[in-house]
């Protein structure tokens, strides 16, 4: 059997690799993404003060730090049985959609829009954010950076820093906002609001208008039919800071509803011994290994889960944009996992309408942001939608507050049975007979899990927003028979047949 | 005169440092102005063998992030240092081991126990723990060995600048830039950052007053306008060096160490107890007692982000 790999390709916190396995006729027999990284978390934080860990955690990922630090802040509330003032809880909201806006323009368009503006198969030199500001303009490439700009910038008036904040405290948080800064964060947020309808626009005019790219979207390489989780709240909408945990069947059909604190009823973990990173499932539903389908409980998170779930948004221009995707693509669930991006770009305007509602919200600059909490402390969950889906943090501590137990599942991880099943799909749609025809192909591979953004998006966030790939072809003896691998910016596509 | 080359290189860390670089927002563009990015795993497309392809000191300036804790991570480490002609620790996780080395309070063995086996979702009935070589039915994979250790870049391979911070506020990113792009280096061995404590460049008011109890930070609304160590809660401040832009300490939060210890200060941890013990305010045995038991966790506190690079470097753990 032919072995391909790819490595390394960039991953959250780290590398990652995929190996590529193909039969005699050379056909795509199996495909595997290893992610070979571990820090321990869960087990170093123990001995920690619990008000310590959002603090701690958000040094999990430095690309949704704001999320693991609002989870974190959330589960430590719970573990004092503390509620924080109603000013608090909304500038924590506030603060977390600046985070959502942030990563989601990042995410967009350095990683996912020169896919569609450049093409697919493009040229791997121009095929990043450098040559995609270049086709539309360097104007549009300012505003980009001037937006994502804006928005690490109310976190990090808010948290002291948008990379790693310090602002949340069991029971509140550290400090109030003043009617400047409020002002500033208005102005701000209005013109977000704009840049999102912008950039749902930018997405009409250069993917949904192109037939080529509509096909792609709706075919049979990218689709996945799988359950789908998210949180909502009271009516049903789309809610990044908090709500029940909704999850839909392949049908679209509400399949379990829980308070976040229950989730060891619905989520387990499977473990595979050549992957440092587990593999969650729906615990009632079983896990039947890397397929999808009704029977199996693997299910996906992030932005178009999101709208799987949910019945609507709930800001009125997100809402319209929300109707307009499921019309387009058939009604719910949509299982295009392209779909992902255009469902991230709809919460990107959701997330940028909430902000300026809080900001012109007459309790936000409120001075009562912090409860001290005086219940003895013992064990808490904190749930949030991170950017990337679901994200879970669990701690029980002693009566001193100090941590005895972590637990946490976070999102890149819950999509990591999906992503193998999106890898194996699209590899086995595009090579057939043991041919690695073109550069693109690598791309179009890529393609599959980019769409989750898993937080490899670390990379694909910064310039020029593409990751390093290579293909190796090795025989059943691990020769190599054909390497394909991509090249700087200046240089084209070098195609390598090395033996075989 | 041919544009300088630099490399970009994350080992265990999370990304913040690779986003600290975009946030240096339209900069950035001027940075790829100025230097040719040669290798950037994150973000271009050069590979470990385009590095082993180069000649050695080819790469002007190598920015390496995050600790060391996997053979690979040593491996590219070393191969950065040889095709290098300055390597900077970039970032607390390089400089001193920064959160992952807490790490060092615990080892392999028990980090797999509690992940893949103590963690109440594991539906792992039969023990599966990840290993470097698993044959599948197709054929074999490979995974990474994982350290027992977590250690610091200079514990690794010689390196002639350390910019601290997690992550290094964007001014002192730029300054780095600058260095290079005028070619005004610092002698090696600098740390790009301030020379005093951050207690000195902290504007808080100081009475120079003793305390006779710690606060939680969750336990009290504190002056947002007085140090915080004086209201009782653990600063970080006077054992660690200033130029962080005052981030933490703005948001009316403490510091925790993350630009590492002072000049002339070798041990972080032990610097501050000694700062902590001369504010405190104890007369009888008692009293000292309860005062040291208000530290609920000395260790990681003191040591939050310095544990690599500290006297101490980890927990003893005894070896099979």
């Amino acid at each position: 059997m032919k072995k391909i790999t790819i490595d390394p390709i960039t991953r959250l916190e780290g590398h990652g690799k995929i190996e590529l396995f193909l039969n005699d006729e050379g056909d795509v027999e199996n495909a595997y993404l290893q992610i070979p990284e571990l820090r321990g978390f869960e087990k170093f934080c123990e001995g920690r003060p619990v008000e310590e860990m959002p603090r701690i955690t958000s040094r999990i990922c430095g690309v949704c730090p704001g999320a693991h630090h609002i989870a974190s802040t959330k589960a430590a509330d719970a573990v004092y049985h503390v509620d924080p003032p109603p000013a608090a809880r909304k500038l924590r909201e506030l603060f977390y959609c600046a985070h959502i806006i942030h990563s989601h323009i990042a995410h967009f368009y350095a990683l996912a829009a020169p896919d569609f503006v450049l093409g697919p198969t493009s040229d791997p030199a121009q095929r990043n954010i450098l040559g995609l500001i270049a086709k539309v303009g360097l104007e549009v490439g300012s505003e980009v950076i001037k937006h994502r700009a804006y928005a690490q910038d109310i976190q990090a008036v808010i948290g002291g820093k948008a990379t790693h904040p310090v602002c949340g405290l069991p029971g509140g948080m550290s400090k109030p906002i003043t009617e400047e800064e409020r002002k500033d964060f208005e102005e701000k947020a209005k013109s977000l609001v704009e840049f999102a309808k912008f950039s749902l626009k930018l997405f009409d005019d250069l993917v949904l208008a192109n037939q080529e790219y509509l096909e792609l979207i709706t075919g049979d390489i990218y689709a996945m039919r799988s359950h789908y989780m998210g949180l909502v709240d009271s009516n049903n909408r789309v809610n990044f800071y908090e709500g029940d945990i909704c999850v839909v069947d392949p049908e679209g059909k509400e399949v379990a509803r829980f308070k976040p604190a229950d989730y060891l009823g619905h989520i387990a973990e499977h473990t595979e011994p050549w992957s440092y990173l587990k593999f969650p499932f729906l615990k009632k539903v079983g896990w039947k290994g890397m397929v999808d389908g009704k029977d199996s409980g693997v299910y996906r998170v992030n932005s178009l889960a999101r709208l799987n779930v949910a019945d609507g948004m709930a800001t009125p221009l997100a809402q319209a944009e929300y109707e307009r995707m499921f019309e387009t693509l058939g009604g719910k669930p949509v299982h295009a996992t392209l779909a992902f991006h255009w469902a991230r770009l709809i919460e990107l305007l959701y997330a940028a309408e909430r902000l300026l509602e809080l900001c012109r919200d007459n309790e936000i600059t409120s001075p009562e942001v912090r409860t001290i909490p005086t219940a003895t402390p013992d064990e808490g969950v904190g749930v949030i939608e991170a950017p990337r889906g679901v994200l879970i943090h669990h701690y029980q501590t002693d009566d001193k507050g100090i941590i005895e137990k972590v637990n946490l599942i976070v999102a890149t991880v819950m999509n990591n049975p999906a992503m193998n099943i999106s890898i194996r799909k699209a590899a086995q749609g595009l090579i057939k007979k043991g041919k690695v025809t073109s550069e693109g192909l690598l791309n179009m591979v890529e393609m599959a899990f980019r769409a989750y953004d898993p937080c490899m998006a670390c990379a694909t966030h910064a310039l020029p927003g593409q990751m390093p790939l290579e293909v190796v072809i090795r025989d059943s003896q691990g020769g190599v028979i054909q390497k394909l691998s991509r090249h700087l910016t200046a240089k084209p596509l070098e195609i390598e047949i090395l033996g075989g | 005169m041919a544009k300088p080359k630099i490399a970009l290189y994350w080992a265990s860390s999370c990304g913040g440092c690779d986003v600290a670089v975009l946030d240096t927002n339209e900069k950035i563009l001027d940075i790829a102005g100025v230097a040719d990015i040669v290798f950037w795993p994150i973000a271009i497309d050069f590979k470990y063998h385009h590095v082993e392809a180069m000649e050695d000191g080819a790469i002007d300036l190598c920015l390496f992030n995050g600790a060391v804790r996997s053979s690979e991570q040593e491996k590219i480490a070393k191969l950065l240092r040889a095709k290098s002609k300055v390597v900077v620790a970039f970032g607390a996780c390089a400089c001193f081991g920064g959160i992952p080395a807490l790490g060092n309070f615990t080892n392999r063995a028990e980090i797999f126990q509690r992940a893949y086996i103590e963690a109440p979702s594991n539906a792992n009935a039969d023990g599966t723990f990840p290993q470097t070589l698993t044959r599948v039915s197709e054929g074999e994979l490979e995974l990474p060995e994982f350290f027992d250790t977590v250690l610091t870049l200079a514990q690794v391979v010689d390196v002639e600048y350390f910019v601290p911070g997690c992550p290094p506020p964007v001014d002192i990113i730029l300054k780095v830039v600058d260095f290079f792009a005028t070619g005004r280096l610092p002698p090696a061995g600098s740390v790009i950052a301030s020379d005093k404590t951050l207690c000195d460049e902290c504007q808080r008011i100081k009475e120079e007053k003793k305390i006779t109890r710690l606060y939680r930070p969750h336990e009290i609304i504190p002056d947002p306008k007085r140090c915080l160590l004086e209201q009782g809660i653990i600063c970080c401040g006077p054992a660690t060096r200033g130029g962080c832009g005052l981030r933490c300490i703005e948001a009316n939060m403490p510091c925790r160490g993350c630009f590492g210890p002072p000049p002339g200060v070798i041990d972080q941890g032990a610097k501050l107890v000694s700062a902590i013990a001369s504010i405190y305010q104890g007369d009888s045995e008692e009293e000292i007692a309860r005062m040291v038991g208000e530290v609920l966790d000395p260790a990681g506190t003191f040591y939050r982000f310095g544990l690599a690079d500290s006297i101490l470097k980890r927990k003893h753990c005894q070896q099979p």
